[in-house]
């Protein structure tokens, strides 16, 4: 289960994006309840990229639905980067 | 289940779209008149998005040696680059793209698309990283998908965030960055100086797309990369024949002592097939002429730059701050007054490109025109005066520039 302290970072950068004012939790996804388009998710990847300094290959990108997936994934990176 | 379902949100999309005179996904051209001229639906219109910049698709020597090579050669191949399909005149088209770009070797494909396909996908490996700018055409795109690399992107236009981006992968690892040289949307040029010597600072191997800036970038018109003089930074230049060369197909060109292997192992070379002789023979002539046509690119500019100022003076939200090629696009606040402005535009007999939000990057409403060197100043100075008609018509407000 992702870390409560990378989930809080990216609750913060979520909250430019995050127009509708939509409660955020792990299981919030990006397409249904933040109705982001898949341009701006890209956007806010590059902000957690940034915040985190790693990389978050495009790749894994379709496997990220929730902000706990993306936390998830994060953290996954972060340690392998070691 | 109908397979056809998930595509219902397209249509719904689509049809939600106000066109009621004019639709631009169904515009025929019924008679091309000349490089700037077709009759569509029975009107006269100009044409400012063809993307025929130079304006070759009527070169007097491209169209005899493309009948000369009908006559001699046949309709088509046949057949696939690596089977029966190369003629003597594919390896002279070679000949002469690595001759105009001073580079050693020219691979020609049957379209850029392929181009780009073929050596994206192949270049990057499954333990090597592809960097992309994050606009890219969707042929780097999709090249990358079909690939195995680790795809990262990078921000548009941004040295910085290529950087950053860079300085995070492990160092040993095979790296290549994909650039184009101008942009087809909003028609901006990449600023390949800074870009390229990041890449090359962080050992990348560098991939140009010149689509939209050959013929009338550089001296020779070569593309962004001759402009700025920084092509001895990129180790491969894509490019069409599809927009300045006034045909169809595609090319690679590269200094890379090793690059013939890519025929081999490139899927989009060898499982299609080649391109017709005639396209060959005038894609050869074309570019001969493309070389000579000093006053065609400065005529080609002195268009861009008129109907650049012209929109701006008449208060358009431009999408570039200046004319940085022949591309000139204007944003327009939403998709409703978008579509009702691209329909007036072409009743009033001017052909544009429209691009909407969810098809351009930053998400704009874009009227987007390409300009051709035949077009003269009087075809000019009418697109601009039906882009101010049309604008009142649909009552979009434009800025009052003495004003500001
Ligand atoms: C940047 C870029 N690369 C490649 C292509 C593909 O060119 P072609 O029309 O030859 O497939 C295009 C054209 O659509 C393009 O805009």
């Amino acid at each position: 289960m992702a870390n409560a302290e990378t989930l809080n970072t990216i609750y913060e950068l979520i909250t430019p994006f995050n127009k509708k004012g939509i409660e955020l939790a792990p299981e919030t996804t990006f397409a249904t309840n933040l109705e982001l388009d898949s341009l701006t998710v890209m956007d806010l990847v590059a902000e957690i990229e940034d915040e985190f300094d790693i990389v978050i290959p495009l790749n894994l990108l379709p496997d990220l639905e929730t902000i706990a997936h993306v936390a998830d994934a994060v953290d996954k990176i972060v340690a392998d980067n070691g | 289940m109908d397979l056809f379902d998930k595509f219902d949100p397209i249509v719904a999309q689509k049809s939600a779209l106000p066109f009621t005179k004019a639709d631009p996904f169904k515009v025929v051209m019924d008679e091309i008149i000349s490089e700037t001229e077709a009759m569509i639906n029975g009107r006269h219109t100009i044409l400012a998005g063809t993307n025929n910049y130079m304006g070759m698709t009527f070169a007097e020597e491209a169209v005899e040696a493309a009948k000369k090579a009908l006559d001699d050669f046949g309709t088509g191949t046949t057949g696939s680059r690596v089977l029966n399909g190369t003629y003597g005149g594919h390896k002279a088209l070679e000949q002469t793209l690595a001759d105009f770009y001073g580079m050693e070797s020219c691979m020609v494909f049957s379209t850029g698309y392929q181009a780009n396909l073929g050596l994206i996908s192949v270049l990057a490996g499954k333990d090597d990283y592809l960097l992309l700018d994050a606009d890219s055409h969707a042929s780097i795109y999709d090249g990358a998908a079909m690939g195995n690399a680790t795809v990262v992107r990078f921000k548009h236009n941004d040295a910085d965030s290529l950087e950053k981006r860079l300085r995070r992968l492990p160092e040993d690892a095979g790296k290549l960055v994909v650039v184009e040289g101008i942009y087809s949307m909003l028609g901006d040029a990449a600023p390949l100086k800074e870009l390229l010597e990041v890449a090359k600072k962080y050992g990348a191997m560098t991939l140009v797309d010149e689509a939209h800036s050959m013929g009338f970038c550089g001296e020779n018109g070569r593309g962004v990369a001759e402009e700025i003089g920084v092509e001895h930074l990129s180790d491969f230049i894509v490019g069409t024949f599809s927009k300045s060369v006034g045909t169809v197909g595609g090319f690679a060109v590269s200094n890379h002592p090793k690059f013939d292997i890519l025929r081999t192992v490139c899927r989009p070379y060898m499982f299609t097939a080649s391109l017709p002789p005639s396209v060959v023979a005038s894609a050869t002539k074309s570019i001969e002429g493309i070389k000579r046509a000093g006053n065609r690119r400065a005529h080609l500019w002195e268009n861009s730059k008129r109907l650049h100022a012209g929109l701006k003076n008449a208060g358009f939200t431009m999408a570039t701050e200046k004319a940085e090629s022949p591309i000139i696009a204007v944003c327009l606040p939403d998709l409703h007054q978008a579509t009702l402005f691209w329909e007036e535009l072409i009743l009033a007999g001017v052909y544009v490109n429209m691009a909407a939000a969810f098809a351009t990057p930053g998400g704009v409403n874009l009227m987007r025109a390409s300009i051709c060197a035949q077009h003269t100043s009087e075809q000019i100075d009418l697109i601009i005066d039906r882009f101010i008609k049309t604008a009142e018509k649909v009552d979009l407000q434009l800025t009052d520039v003495a004003a500001e």
